[in-house]
């Protein structure tokens, strides 16, 4: 996020779209009411589903999915004719705005209308809720970027945040709010092909020389490394024969489930380290018992770039182990002794190596969280980003087309798939589906299928149908929902039973590299 | 700014601050069970009673603004002789079942009595009609318990902006009732925000006391938010997790996966000892046997194929130490740039 949480409070727009709030950062969802309810902001929500965050909304758009970017360029576009954007701080902090201008041209209310299903009327009060108030605060999520047009999406938000004056600036931002407690940190920490930990390049010989001096010597390429995805792939064409998971169940996660699993078929050596024993780790060569966030200390990075302490309470059970000693362990037997394993150890290597984070250390931890950038033990950390300048100096506008998703409902998959989390279960569910509080919840996958659709095909609240698209086919339990547009399949994708990702395909964003989850072309029939 | 006298002393609070919030800014402790810094004031208890020079009876200091110059005094023989009597009429309705109830030792509504040192108050139960069941089946509700401030159905509505639960009946017979069960989000608000143990979580119940044990204060382990929170340990079992209002960006509230969710950590199934596979199977193995194994394995594959030749996938769940670990692993030990994580996906 480019701001912080409770910054929403002083906006007097916000623009969720792609990000079923509620459900999924429901902390999240409790600021945004806040804002609503006693400030008076407005809230404007962008999104096929009709999730339960559109109670407090002032307007609710449903765009057909994967239509983002003609959305956002005909709000600009609606903007810009007008003459609601922000003129002096597009004259004075950006770049590019003449040919988005020209670009945005052709992206009238009409065509927009066309692409999206929306009407002119809709996307004209969208465009004044947004565009004449401020500041305005944009969330999004993984409804945004998890399409084979993710990058471009994100990118068109960032245009539409700039147009309207909105970056930099207290209650304003572009701020994709994170599904996991610590893939900020992750990123952060260099488990990415391409950087050190604070995104330092690999490419950079700066770089290479300032590991190596702590780290001794070793043998680096400057060619950066593969993606998840593109690991998997290079599996199967053997270029990738071992792969070492620590806390991930790709099996479940990862699109196109058969194809994954005959991935990993492939490899000469899988080793998995986990807390228990997931699909994943049930294919693997190697099991390594590992610790949960209860059994440790450390840190956690949330999506406002905060962090904060992570505390040992209780032993891990058994013989299980830190997963620090654990990579240690593996890494001495390989010739290689790590100096630091404690978390505190780690956090001064950390500190030492990471401009962002030099100036975050577990004393001053104690006293609550830093956002970083934190380059020194002074420094107060950034909780906005951007503040009086972009990080590149001038904001770029970039004049982006829509493209169709990869792929589109046909006379045989008539349906649109999205895949998502409901708010009582956890990505692959290993945390959540034990012991019997959330369960009793949410028992079982369910199908949401707008009442239209149902009635077409003759199905009631709780028959099981079978759902397939070329990739394969799972049962689920159907429940009946508004939510769900007509046309539209949504199925969470917590449950090994009937995995979402069995359905969908592996097509990825050329940039981002994540995966089509939010479109994929299925049929829905009755099962037994 | 406006200025005030209260207890003596001469404060200076923004316009629209009340009474018991300039109190409290000074340190007074004006007593209150139905006030929540999260909420809008209620004014159900009539605890939080003070005298205002120039006004002809005590008024609730949580629900009254302050004004220019008034003089107000937060304890008297005759606020006290008050405000024992408007406990006894709310205790009148609240079994005082202490020694079974999970809430006390850390109950707002035992400290009150504790502190205005009530004992003879004969307890008798509303005449209510039983309603089966609660909002969400996370939560136990106590009628018996129940001293009908409202602090719940407030925080329903203005946290969650739900509304799922409501006071309904009028005195002896009034009772809190799911009136949209299906929008409860079990998030739990309601059971954080009550002043006595009238709403108890239902998975750790009678599982220890709130004076045994330990806090851990950590951060929570779902989503994104990074909400803070404390662990409650005992025996090296989470039995229960907590949170307060002053803590973190989520300000005492979590979600259900938050609040609710920690079953996991002491799960059967958790792994417990390293396994290799043989023939198809697994195998309990030594930790040597597992470490010697794959560093063996990733050695043989590294000097046979490169280290292009393997990769690493860490996770968003480990912490910023494991992460820069692994990829320094990957990076320094292994050799490659092969290293990424689930944030795709």
């Amino acid at each position: 996020m480019t701001n912080p949480i409770s910054d929403v409070l002083k906006a007097e727009v916000i623009l969720a779209t792609g990000t079923n709030t509620d459900e999924n950062h429901p902390i999240i969802a409790n600021y945004v009411k806040e804002a609503v309810m006693r400030n008076g902001a407005k809230l404007l929500v962008i999104d096929p589903r009709r999730i339960s965050l559109v109670d407090h909304a002032a307007l609710w758009l449903r765009p057909k999915p994967g239509t983002d970017v003609a959305w956002i360029n005909g709000l600009m576009h609606i903007i810009i004719k007008e003459g609601w954007h922000a003129k002096e701080y597009v004259d004075e902090r950006t770049e590019g705005f003449e040919e988005l201008r020209a670009h945005l041209e052709s992206y009238t209310p009409e065509y927009v209308s066309e692409i999206t299903g929306l009407s002119t009327d809709e996307l004209h009060a969208a465009a004044s809720l947004f565009g004449k108030a401020r500041p305005g605060s944009i969330l999004y999520a993984m409804g945004i970027t998890q399409h084979t047009t993710g990058t471009d999406n994100v990118k068109s938000l960032a245009n539409l945040a700039m147009l309207c004056g909105n970056l930099g600036v207290d209650g304003g931002g572009v701020n994709p709010l994170r599904g996991q407690n610590n893939v900020q940190g992750a990123c952060d920490m260099g488990c990415l092909p391409n950087v050190f930990s604070g995104y330092q390049p690999v490419g950079d010989e700066n770089n290479m020389k300032k590991m190596a001096n702590s780290w001794g010597d070793f043998k680096l390429g400057p060619k950066p490394g593969l993606t998840v995805t593109e690991m998997f792939g290079g599996a199967e064409t053997g270029e990738v024969k071992a792969v070492y998971v620590m806390g991930e169940n790709p099996v479940l996660s990862d699109p196109d489930k058969q194809h994954i699993e005959h991935c990993i078929d492939r490899l000469d050596f899988f080793v998995v380290q986990d807390i228990f024993l997931t699909e994943t780790a049930r294919l693997a060569d190697v099991v390594l018992p590992a610790t949960c966030f209860a059994e440790k200390d450390g840190t956690f990075t949330n999506t406002e770039r905060l962090v904060q302490r992570v505390r040992k309470a209780v032993d891990p059970p058994g013989e299980a182990k830190e997963d620090t000693w654990i990579i240690s362990e593996i890494s001495k037997r390989m010739g290689y002794v790590m100096p630091a394993v404690t978390g505190e150890e780690l956090i001064h290597e950390i500190n030492l190596l990471t401009p962002s984070y030099a100036g975050i250390t577990y004393e001053r931890l104690e006293e609550g969280g830093l956002v970083w950038p934190c380059p020194d033990r002074n420094h107060p950390g950034t909780p906005v980003l951007h503040r009086g300048k972009f990080a590149r100096g001038k904001g770029q506008f970039f004049s982006i087309p829509f493209k169709p998703p990869f792929e589109s409902a046909d006379s045989e998959y008539p349906f649109t798939l999205s895949t998502g989390r409901v708010l009582e279960h956890y990505h692959t569910g290993t945390m959540t589906r034990c012991g019997t509080g959330l369960n009793r919840l949410y028992p079982e996958v369910l199908a949401e299928i707008n009442p239209v659709d149902a009635e077409r095909v003759g199905i009631s609240e709780g028959d099981y149908v079978r759902i397939t698209s070329k990739r394969g086919r799972v049962r689920a339990k159907v429940h009946i929902s508004e939510r769900s547009q007509p046309g539209m399949i949504f199925l969470p994708f917590h449950f090994h039973e009937a995995s979402a990702n069995v359905l969908t395909h592996s097509e990825v964003d050329p940039i981002s590299k994540i995966p089509e989850y939010k479109v994929s072309a299925v049929k829905v029939e009755k099962a037994a | 700014m406006v200025t005030l006298k209260i207890d003596g002393s001469d404060l200076s609070v923004p316009a629209g601050t009340t009474i018991m919030e300039a109190a409290r800014s000074a340190g007074i402790d004006v007593p209150s069970l139905c006030y929540h810094k999260r909420l809008s004031p209620i004014g159900s208890c009539n605890m939080c009673i003070v005298t205002v020079e120039g006004r002809p009876g005590p008024v609730t200091s949580c629900n009254t603004p302050v004004e220019e110059g008034l003089v107000v005094v937060t304890e008297s023989e005759a606020l006290d002789v008050q405000r024992v009597a408007n406990l006894k009429k709310i205790l009148k309705h609240h079994a005082l079942d202490c020694p079974v109830c999970d809430k006390a030792g850390e109950c707002d509504l035992q400290n009150m009595v504790y502190r205005f040192g009530i004992t003879d108050v004969p307890f008798e139960p509303r005449t209510q009609k039983r309603v089966e069941g609660y909002a969400t089946s996370l939560i136990r509700y106590w009628p018996e318990r129940c001293i009908m401030c409202r602090r719940c159905v407030t925080a329903c509505r203005e946290v969650k902006g739900i509304g799922a639960i409501d006071i309904l009946g009028e005195n002896e017979e009034s009772r809190l009732i799911p009136v949209a069960a299906d929008k409860c989000k079990s998030c739990g608000e309601c059971m954080f925000v009550c002043p006595t143990g009238a709403l108890t979580e239902n998975l750790s119940r009678y599982k220890g006391r709130p004076w045994l044990g330990d806090r851990v204060k950590t951060t929570c382990a779902y989503c994104g938010c990074g909400c803070q929170l404390e662990l409650d340990v005992l025996e090296n079992m989470v039995i229960g997790v907590h949170t307060k209002t002053d803590d973190g960006v989520n300000r005492g509230s979590l979600c259900v996966k938050g609040r609710f969710g920690y079953e996991f950590i002491g799960d059967d199934k958790r792994l417990k000892t390293p396994l290799i596979k043989e023939n198809g199977t697994f195998r309990e193995a030594t930790w040597d046997e597992a470490l010697d194994f794959t560093a063996k394995r990733l050695s043989a594959i590294k000097n046979e194929f490169g280290p292009d030749s393997i990769a690493g996938l860490s996770s968003a769940r480990c912490t910023n130490e494991e992460n820069y670990l692994f990829q320094k692993f990957i990076r320094a030990v292994v050799g490659t740039n092969n290293v990424d994580h689930c944030a795709r996906l």
